[in-house]
Formats: C-alpha cells, sequence, structure tokens
C-alpha cells in the first residue's frame, strides 16, 4: 500500500482529493438546492416539512450525509493543508501586486473557502444542531404523526435580517467559490479537452452564479413575505 | 613544431569508416577509473558529456552558466543540414561534403569535412530518438527546407527553434548522464586555466563564480567546446557571455590558435540604434526569400530618410538601387552570407544607408506581398481585387511564413515591417577560426581537445547556413567518443590525476596572480567601456573589408588599449564573491590579447577569402581574390607577449575537389 | 525618458534585502535590460557595486532573465522576455520596480540573480529520453503526425526561465515540469517511459519545495514562451495514471 501512501502525499495527489470532495459536493449542492425550493410552495411548509422528514430518516440519504461531512472536512483540512505549503513555498510577495489576467477568485480560494466553512457552521447551528438536540424546535402533525416543523425554523432566522444578510454574503462567497472551483476541478482531474473544456468552464460559470442565486432567493423570498 | 593533422590513409569516403574499425580502444572496466573533464555544455560540449557519460568514463563537466541550458547554441534559428536525401532531390554525402567545401572557399580539410557529412546522417536519428520535435510533414515524415548558397533541401529544423530544440536534446541526455553520476555537472563555474602536466593536458583552473573560490580540477584529458570568440567584436548576435577565455587560455598554455581572422558577418540583423547597445539581433536568412534588398540610388533621398525628412515610402520605384539584384543577377538577393555582407557595406560607404547612423539598408517585403496577393486572390477566385485587398492576402501570406520574425522586428525597433521596410546591416555572427585540432580534435596540446565552434577544423573561411549545429553535434556526439580512445587508450596505466601536484598550485597562483592584478588596478573606467572600444577597433579595422595599413595599425591600438586596460580599469568588489564585473573583465583582458593575434592573422593573409575580404587583393569588380598558390593553407599562431606571435602552416591539399572561383553574377 | 528605478538590493541569501532608488536616463529604444546596463555604469561610475542581474542570449531564447517588473516576470508585454521589452512600453517619468523572482525553491544569489538549479533537478529525474547515442533508427522509421509534432514543440519552446513559478502565487512549478512531461509524453520516442517519468519528476519537484498547483494560470499569462496549462492537465492525467492505474 505504499502507492497509496505515496500518491496521497504528493502535491498532485492531494489536488486529485481536492478536486474530486470538491466535484462531490458541488453536485451535493445541486441536490440541496431542489430540496430547499419546497420552502417556495405556498402550503405553509407542508412540503418542506415532509421534505426534511423523509432526508432525516431515509437511510441511504443519512449515510450519504455522513459522507458528505467527511468530505467537507476533507476538502477544508486539505485546504487548509496546501494553503500553509502554498504559503511557504511563495515565500515572500512582490512589491507590486501584478495586474495580470487571472481571476481573482482563482487567487483567493482559501479565503473564500475558510468563510464558506464559517458559514456552514453557522448554518448547522441554525438547524441542523437544533434538530438534534432538539432545542427550539416546534412540531408540526400533518396526520402521519408529529414531525419537526423545520419550516417555522427557517422562518424564524430568515426574518432575522443580520442572520438573512449573513446567508447572502455567504452564497457570495460561495459563488466566488465555485467560480473558479468548478473548471479548476477538471482540470486538476487532467480532464481537459479542446472540444469539451470550453463547455465545462462555461457550465462552470453558469452554475457558479445559478444555483447560489437559487440559494439566495430563498432567504430573500421568507424575509420579504414572512417577517 | 610540425603541425600533423592525422588524417588516416585511403580513400576519402572510406577514412572514417576504416579509421574507427582500427583505432584503440578503452575497455569498459579502465573507462570506469579514467576522468574526461568538458568544458562548455553547447551542442558540442553537452552532446560530447553525455556520450562519454554514456560509454563509462567518469566526466566532469563545467559550465559558466546557471545551467547547461543556457549555452548559446540555444538560439540558433534556422536549422541544422544533414545529407539524408528523404527530399529524393539529388542530396548525397558527397553532395554535402562538396558544397561545404566550396562553401568554405577551399579552406577546410577534406577528410574532416567528409566525416561531417558522413555522421550528419546519424545526428538527425540521434536527435528524432532523443525526442526533439523537427518539423514533420502531414503524412507524418520529416520536412525539410533550402538554405543559402546550396540547390538541395536538406535543412531539419523546429520553427525557428532550431537549436533550441537540439539543445535541450543534448541537456536531457546529459541531464540523464548527471543522475546516473557518470557525469558530475559544475554550473557557474569558469574554467581559468589549463594544466599542463609532462606535456599533457591534465586539468583545469576553474573560479567557482558564486564564491568567487579557485578549484583545481585534474582528470586524463581535458575537452574544450567553449565556443566561438564573435564578441572580440563587442557587438555580435553571440550572447553577451560568450568568450574566448578558455580557449585562449590554451593558446597561452601551448596551443594553437588557427585562422583567427576568417569571421562571419551575417547580413541581416537589425542595425545599431545607439551608443547603449549592449548586441545585435540576427534576422533569419531565410527572409531574402521574399524580401528585396535596395537603397537609394540619391544620396541627397538617403540623407532625407536619415533626417527623417523621408520615409521609404516616400522614393519612387525608379529611384531605388536594388543592388544585389543589379550586381549579382543570378543569384539576385540570395548571395552567400559573406557577399551580401559586403555588399551592404559598399553602399553605406558609399552615402547611401538608411538609418540615422547611416548603417543600414533596406529589406523590402513590398512586392513580395503584392505578388502573393494577387496569387492569392487568383486561388480564392476574386475578380478584380482591389489594392487594399491584394496588400491584405498577401500580409497574411506572409505572416504565415515569417509571422514570428516579424513580431521579434517590431518588438525591437516598434516599426511594422508590414508597412515600412525592414531595416537590416551586417554583424559578426560566427568565428570559423579557432584551436588548431588533428584529424582526432586534438590540438598540439596532447590531451586537450576542442569541438564546435571552439574549433577550426570544418568550415573553412566561411560557414554555410545551418551547418553550425551539425558540427557541434557531430563532434560531440560521434566523433569525440571514438577519437578520444587514440589518446586514452594510451593512459590506462596512468593513476588518478593528483589535483595538488606541483603544477596545478602553480597554474592556479598564476590565475590568481592575474585576477589580483585586475582588480587591484581600480582605475576609472569600466570594462564595458574597454569592451566597446575594442569592439570599434575591431570592426573598423579587421571587419567586413581589411587592409594592410588599417591592420597594422589596428594592431598599435589594440596593445595601447590593452596597456590602458590594465593602468585604468575599474572592477568593483572583490575576488571572493559573485562579482560579474570581474567574470567580464577577465574575459575582456582575453579578447584584448586575441583581437592582436587576429589582426595578425589578417594581415598575413594576402588574399581574399570568404569571411576574410583583402581590399588589396580585389578583382576590379570589386570581387574577393583568393591565392591558391601561395594561401591554401591553415595559419595557427601562438601567443607572445612581445608581440612578435608564431605561424605555423598547415598545408591543405585537396584530392577530392577542383579549386574553382566562386562567381554569384 | 526619465525613470525612477525601485530596485531590489541583496548582497546574498544569508542577508536581508531592500530597494534602493535609482534614477535613469532612457531613449525609448533600448531594452530594458540596456537601461539596466546604463544604470550599472552609472554605478560604477560612482564606485559603486553594480546591480547582479542574469542575462545572457538577450533575444528571448536562453532564459537567463529572472527579473519581476512592477510584479510581473518579465514585465508587462504579453509574450516577452525581459531582454526583448523595449522602453518604449513605458512612459517618461515612470517608477518601476524591479526585484528578484520570489519562491522559496528560487532562493536569492545577489541582487536580482537566483538560484535556479532545482529545474535542472527536475530534468534530472526524468525529464530526458532514456537512449544512448548511435543505433537509434532512421529518423523516419516512425511517422508523427504534423499536429502532434507541433503539440510536442509547443510544450518543448519552454526556456527554463521560471517565471511560471516567480509568478504562480503559490510558488508551484507545475507548468515547468507538465511542459516537458508533455513534450516527451506526446511523442512516441518519449511515451514509453511516460509512467515513471511523471512519477519521478513530480516526487522531485515536490522535494524542492514548489507549491501546489491550484489553477490559477498566472504561470500561463506571464511565459514569455506562452506555454498553455493544457500541459498541467495532461501532467495531472499522466501522474493520475502512473500512480493508480498503471500496475
Amino acid at each position: 500500500m505504499k502507492w497509496l501512501a505515496n500518491f496521497f502525499t504528493s502535491s498532485i495527489g492531494r489536488k486529485f482529493i481536492m478536486s474530486l470532495t470538491g466535484i462531490f459536493l458541488i453536485l451535493f449542492l445541486i441536490v440541496h438546492l431542489i430540496g430547499n425550493l419546497q420552502l417556495l410552495s405556498s402550503d405553509g411548509g407542508r412540503a418542506f416539512n415532509e421534505y426534511t422528514e423523509f432526508m432525516s430518516t431515509n437511510a441511504l440519504i443519512q449515510t450519504i450525509a455522513k459522507g458528505n461531512y467527511v468530505f467537507i472536512l476533507a476538502h477544508a483540512i486539505i485546504g487548509i493543508m496546501l494553503y500553509f505549503k502554498n504559503k511557504a513555498a511563495k515565500g515572500s510577495k512582490y512589491a507590486v501586486a501584478a495586474k495580470n489576467d487571472t481571476s481573482w477568485a482563482s487567487k483567493n480560494m482559501a479565503i473564500l473557502g475558510g468563510i464558506i466553512f464559517a458559514f456552514i457552521l453557522m448554518h448547522m447551528g441554525h438547524f441542523w444542531l437544533k434538530f438534534k438536540t432538539n432545542s427550539g424546535v416546534s412540531y408540526v402533525d400533518y396526520g402521519d404523526g408529529q414531525i419537526i416543523d423545520a419550516y417555522a425554523s427557517v422562518v424564524t432566522v430568515m426574518s432575522n435580517p443580520i442572520w438573512m444578510a449573513c446567508y447572502i454574503i455567504g452564497l457570495i462567497v460561495l459563488a466566488f467559490h465555485l467560480w473558479h472551483g468548478f473548471a479548476s476541478a477538471f482540470q486538476t482531474l487532467g480532464l481537459r479537452h479542446k472540444k469539451y473544456t470550453p463547455i465545462i468552464e462555461g457550465v462552470g460559470k453558469i452554475y457558479a452564479i445559478v444555483v447560489p442565486l437559487g440559494f439566495a432567493i430563498l432567504p430573500l423570498y421568507i424575509f420579504f413575505t414572512q417577517s | 613544431m610540425q603541425l600533423e593533422s592525422k588524417v588516416p590513409k585511403g580513400e576519402l569516403a572510406e577514412k572514417w569508416t576504416d579509421y574507427r574499425s582500427t583505432m584503440n580502444l578503452v575497455a569498459p572496466n579502465n573507462k570506469r577509473r579514467i576522468e574526461i573533464i568538458v568544458v562548455g555544455t553547447g551542442l558540442a560540449g553537452a552532446s560530447a558529456a553525455a556520450t562519454l557519460g554514456e560509454l563509462g568514463y567518469n566526466v566532469k563537466c563545467f559550465s559558466f552558466h546557471d545551467s547547461p541550458r543556457r549555452a548559446h547554441s540555444i538560439a540558433a534559428q534556422g536549422g541544422i543540414n544533414a545529407a539524408k536525401n528523404y527530399q529524393n532531390d539529388g542530396d548525397s554525402v558527397y553532395r554535402l561534403f562538396y558544397d561545404t567545401i566550396k562553401g568554405g572557399d577551399y579552406r577546410s580539410r577534406e577528410a574532416n569535412v567528409h566525416r561531417l557529412a558522413e555522421v550528419s546522417r546519424d545526428i538527425i536519428d540521434q536527435c528524432v530518438a532523443q525526442g526533439v520535435p523537427f518539423a514533420r510533414e502531414y503524412g507524418g515524415l520529416l520536412a525539410n527546407r533550402s538554405f543559402g548558397g546550396v540547390q538541395v533541401s536538406r535543412t531539419f529544423y523546429a520553427k525557428g527553434q532550431t537549436g533550441q530544440q537540439l539543445l535541450i536534446g543534448a541537456y536531457q541526455a546529459l541531464s540523464r548522464q548527471i543522475a546516473t553520476g557518470n557525469v558530475t555537472m559544475y554550473n557557474r563555474h569558469e574554467m581559468l586555466d589549463v594544466v599542463i602536466k609532462d606535456g599533457k593536458a591534465r586539468g583545469i583552473i576553474a573560479r567557482n563564480l558564486r564564491t568567487g573560490e579557485l578549484e583545481r580540477h585534474a582528470a586524463h584529458c581535458v575537452v574544450l567546446a567553449s565556443g566561438g570568440y564573435g564578441n572580440v567584436f563587442y557587438l555580435s548576435t553571440n550572447a553577451m557571455g560568450s568568450n574566448v577565455t578558455a580557449a585562449w587560455k590554451a593558446v597561452k598554455r601551448g596551443a594553437l590558435m588557427a585562422n583567427p581572422c576568417y569571421t562571419q558577418i551575417h547580413p541581416t540583423c537589425i542595425p545599431v540604434s545607439g551608443d547603449y547597445q549592449s548586441k545585435l539581433t540576427l534576422m533569419s536568412e531565410s527572409l531574402r526569400n521574399d524580401g528585396r534588398v535596395w537603397v537609394p540610388n540619391k544620396i541627397e533621398d538617403a540623407v532625407a530618410i536619415r533626417e527623417g525628412r523621408k520615409t521609404a515610402l516616400d522614393i519612387a520605384e525608379g529611384d531605388r538601387d536594388y543592388y544585389l539584384e543589379r550586381r549579382y543577377p543570378a543569384f539576385g538577393n540570395l548571395v552567400p552570407r559573406d557577399v551580401a555582407s559586403r555588399a551592404a557595406k559598399v553602399a553605406c560607404d558609399e552615402g547611401k544607408g538608411v538609418a540615422p547612423t547611416g548603417l543600414a539598408v533596406y529589406l523590402d517585403f513590398s512586392s513580395a506581398i503584392q505578388r502573393y496577393g494577387k496569387a492569392e486572390a487568383k486561388s480564392k477566385g476574386i475578380a478584380n481585387p482591389s489594392d487594399a485587398e491584394i496588400t491584405k492576402l498577401g500580409e497574411a501570406v506572409i505572416e504565415q511564413k515569417y509571422g514570428n520574425l516579424f513580431e521579434m522586428y517590431e518588438k525591437i525597433t516598434g516599426e511594422n515591417p508590414y508597412k515600412l521596410p525592414m531595416k537590416i546591416y551586417p554583424a559578426v555572427h560566427y568565428t570559423m577560426g579557432g584551436l588548431w585540432v588533428d584529424y582526432n580534435l586534438e590540438t598540439n596540446v596532447p590531451g586537450l581537445f576542442a569541438l564546435g565552434e571552439c574549433n577550426f577544423s570544418d568550415h573553412g573561411a566561411n560557414r554555410l547556413g545551418a551547418s553550425a549545429l551539425m558540427q557541434g553535434l557531430a563532434d560531440g556526439y560521434f566523433v569525440i567518443p571514438y577519437t578520444i580512445g587514440q589518446f586514452l587508450s594510451g593512459e590506462i596505466r596512468t593513476p588518478t590525476i593528483d589535483p595538488d601536484a606541483p603544477e596545478f598550485i602553480k597554474a592556479e597562483n598564476d590565475t590568481k596572480a592575474l585576477i589580483d592584478k585586475i582588480i587591484k588596478v581600480k582605475g576609472n573606467q569600466s570594462v564595458e567601456s574597454f569592451h566597446r572600444r575594442l569592439g570599434h577597433i575591431m570592426w573598423d579595422y579587421c571587419g567586413m573589408a581589411r587592409n594592410a595599413e588599417g591592420l597594422e595599425k589596428g594592431k598599435k591600438m589594440i596593445r595601447e588599449l590593452r596597456e590602458e586596460f590594465y593602468r585604468d580599469v575599474f572592477v568593483p568588489g572583490d575576488a571572493d564573491e559573485f562579482n560579474p564585473e570581474l567574470e567580464k573583465a577577465i574575459r575582456v583582458a582575453d579578447f584584448l590579447e586575441l583581437g592582436e593575434v587576429m589582426m595578425a592573422d589578417a594581415l598575413n593573409r594576402n588574399e581574399s577569402c570568404g569571411g576574410h575580404f583583402r581590399e588589396e587583393y580585389s578583382t576590379p569588380e570589386g570581387e574577393a581574390q583568393r591565392n591558391d598558390e601561395d594561401y591554401a593553407y591553415v595559419a595557427a599562431w601562438s601567443w607572445d607577449e612581445s608581440g612578435d606571435h608564431k605561424l605555423y602552416k598547415e598545408e591543405l591539399k585537396f584530392d577530392n575537389v577542383e579549386l574553382k572561383t566562386r562567381s554569384y553574377k | 525618458m526619465k525613470i525612477n528605478l525601485k530596485v531590489w538590493r541583496q548582497k546574498n541569501n544569508n542577508t536581508k534585502g531592500h530597494f534602493e532608488n535609482h534614477t535613469v536616463e532612457a531613449t525609448e529604444h533600448m531594452s530594458f535590460l540596456e537601461m539596466m546596463d546604463v544604470l550599472n555604469e552609472q554605478l560604477i561610475q560612482e564606485k559603486k557595486d553594480p546591480v547582479a542581474f542574469e542575462h545572457d542570449c538577450r533575444e528571448g531564447i536562453c532564459g537567463a532573465c529572472s527579473m519581476v517588473i512592477n510584479g510581473r516576470p518579465h514585465g508587462p508585454q504579453q509574450g516577452t522576455t525581459t531582454c526583448q521589452l523595449h522602453m518604449r512600453k513605458f512612459n517618461d517619468g515612470d517608477t518601476i520596480a524591479v526585484e528578484p523572482y520570489r519562491a522559496k525553491a528560487f532562493p536569492v544569489v545577489k541582487d536580482l540573480v537566483v538560484d535556479r538549479s532545482a529545474f535542472d533537478r527536475i530534468i534530472q529525474a526524468g525529464g530526458y529520453v532514456s537512449v544512448n547515442t548511435g543505433g537509434a533508427p532512421d529518423g523516419n522509421a516512425i511517422p508523427i503526425e504534423k499536429d502532434t509534432a507541433l503539440e510536442a514543440f509547443d510544450a518543448a519552446a519552454c526556456i527554463g526561465c521560471g517565471a511560471c513559478a516567480a509568478a504562480c502565487p503559490n510558488g508551484s512549478a507545475m507548468l515547468f515540469t507538465s511542459a516537458k512531461v508533455a513534450h516527451l509524453g506526446k511523442l512516441p520516442q518519449g511515451e514509453v517511459e511516460e509512467t515513471s517519468r511523471a512519477r519521478k519528476m513530480v516526487a522531485q519537484m515536490d522535494k524542492e519545495g514548489f507549491g501546489f498547483c491550484s489553477n490559477i494560470r498566472a504561470c500561463e499569462v506571464e511565459c514569455p514562451k506562452e506555454i498553455s496549462v493544457n500541459n498541467i492537465a495532461y501532467l495531472n492525467r499522466a501522474f493520475l495514471t502512473a500512480s493508480i492505474g498503471k500496475e
């Protein structure tokens, strides 16, 4: 198994992990967004609550969720390692910052990632932690027994303008992270092709705007319709 | 001393094959014990060090650069010749041999040139196997192009960067040997003396340029591949660091400098634009395929252009003198380098030069643009194309052929060569002369070898385009690995050479004394200013045209300049540190001696041949006049402090070619 | 034209460096290095230590230049080495900061001169085709598609100047390393050893202390030979195949 150790300690091996976990998280975002769009249905939150109940009880989903946590952690930890390694490799900075044709996001992935990580903790604190510890949650019954009124929790958080603003900022940061991260993940895997790379890059940029925008609609919608 | 060429007996075409199969060998177990020093990592040095390493010798390789890959072979643009006859156009080993001998104006050694032509084919195979990305045809086979002075297509190329690709191939082969430990690489080390022990070259004194420390390195023999000395002219197409020091130190220890006056002046370089100029940039010879060379007919037009009152476009067709086409109707703009260069000088001497300095002629692509434009319009079926359309189409064709060169020209001059004709002027490019070597590439000092531009052997008085790369790699890959055995087979009982032997200590002390002498002057003039002045003297009196009077004068001026140098040079800093000014000073000190020997050689050679043009020896039309009766010899010089340099002659015998006058009319 | 220079001075790698201000009278026809020559001539006249900088061919091919001009290796002009950069790209009265390459794997030797031997060691690790001289088959024995040869050439056009690693905010040498792996790997002669080549060269690159590539592409933007980051994808693929694909 020496080869595996060699691989994962090599620069490209570590970038490989960043790439694969990144792609998984990109996929996760889509699923998460589709689910959250239930918030928009005008049924007093029933669809959203039933979706939440399904997600938190289905064994398969729960397994994937565990994996998701692992991937987020791996992505973050290796990202931090890369950040320090790269900082050391660069040594000192130039007196004048280069004005060249590189994206701002690509040069600030670690900072963007750090903010996103904080954002995730906040987000989990608002919901996951409360649901798990049963603190400050209310319940509803649509006829199949009592389930958590997740919708109510969302409304509570998003009605607060400060929290709402935090979510919007977090999503903007996410957009920048994806702006670079999407296509970068494919480049790291060596998936580059004269014909397909422009498509990947195009899709990546659309994704980086559309998905965070989709998420951002939700707190705004709730803030302006419920509070 | 009698110079023995050691050319093997037998038929010209069989000499090398027969010699190779009968020469002495060194057994593998002995190779492991034998040490070889290689100085220089250009095409010749890197290929030699790599190949000798592969054979199992212990090689120590030296370069003054930070990496072997920076040697100036890297800058060769055009290509490399080889007698492959892939184009089925009648090429052969004999034809390449003949073209080279003729191109060299019958001043090179037949047997060496024939061997060069023979191994040229192996070079291409070797380079392809190394992964050199030569240009290819659509069918996947190697592409060729043609070069000046020949009638076949035998030049292999990799865009305009052939030298770079070949050098990287050799550098990679060398890197592989460094990795195996067969070659020990000494980067940022400059050879400052060769150590002779019991009459044989046994080591070198090198200065570690990073620390300034002098080091003694011993070996069973020393191979010099340190390039040419064109920088004696200050301005040349050579790299800033190219120098004669390694070769010159060998001369001062008894090796002979052969034909030092043979200098190749390349006709198409970007002209000098000001006093600050540090080097000249070559524009590939291939441009003369489509460019027409001209100057204004009237001197007042030339003056107006120089003063900025007119541009080339203001000169009517009838007022232009396409002097190459006029003087050499048969070859026109494609006459060989030496002829084209001299013609440009004549035009500028008449006061028709077109740059503010008065030293430039036009290389005009407008006719080619019109011609290609019309042909393109026709092939695209455009009826009655407008002038603008024709120009646009024509420019596109020119861009495809020479785009990168035009871009480079624009970067350097700030002028758009599609709209205004290029300005060009001849510049020093290559030195055919070099250390005298025999057929084994061994100098007259046993155990001291010289390869590539550093030796004199293959190009006679003028080198053909795309032949320098060929010679460097031939010497390094395919000649020295065999011929070095002739010497080393006698050394298998010689124990490891001791670098603490008195000869080494003395050489080190001599070097130290020289460095101290230079650094302690602490005068008022920079090294650069001396170099620039030397360059002016060389160019004025030993440049494109020479005469006895000027050479005498130049010789005297150099001696005076040399005295002034040791009296008034200022070298900042100390000897025991990284000190680029000191490096330069040591090199310029050697140029100040070499220049004098070049003048002596030019003065001795009372004829005009190839790159050496003596005004007294020309035909009434101003063409070069060779004197085979008295000067068909190699002039090899020793150095004498007093100025009484001794000349040794090696008569050249031509058994296989008939000596003719070159005519391009 | 008057140029205000802020030049980095550093005696050696063990001492701290600092910027020094100088004014140089230049002309627009000068190359950047010729402007530096003028500065040095000035310093020598004042009996001061001239600025050490590396240069050799001055025609954009040897790769010796190692200056960073206003934060950009080789300065502002696209696809141009410092020696081919001319002063007409600047304005009268400009202030220009000139620094050495900054990357941990390129320690400063003096002033603007850095030690780039790490690149040589990366090549020594496997950047070659293992053939000895002699015995090579005929050059035309293996046809190579024209476009393939051109792609290999484009990768091989690297001049080893180190601008990629110097420009990279991560100090990564991926463009340099990948250009060599791609150059050789795309040709049938070099493809044979690709697995071990990719593995060994990446291992050496990591050992030298270069950073990790995060696809910022500053290398591609600043490369004077405009080497593409396509090569980096090529190396990633070759390395993945070598590490987890091949037996």
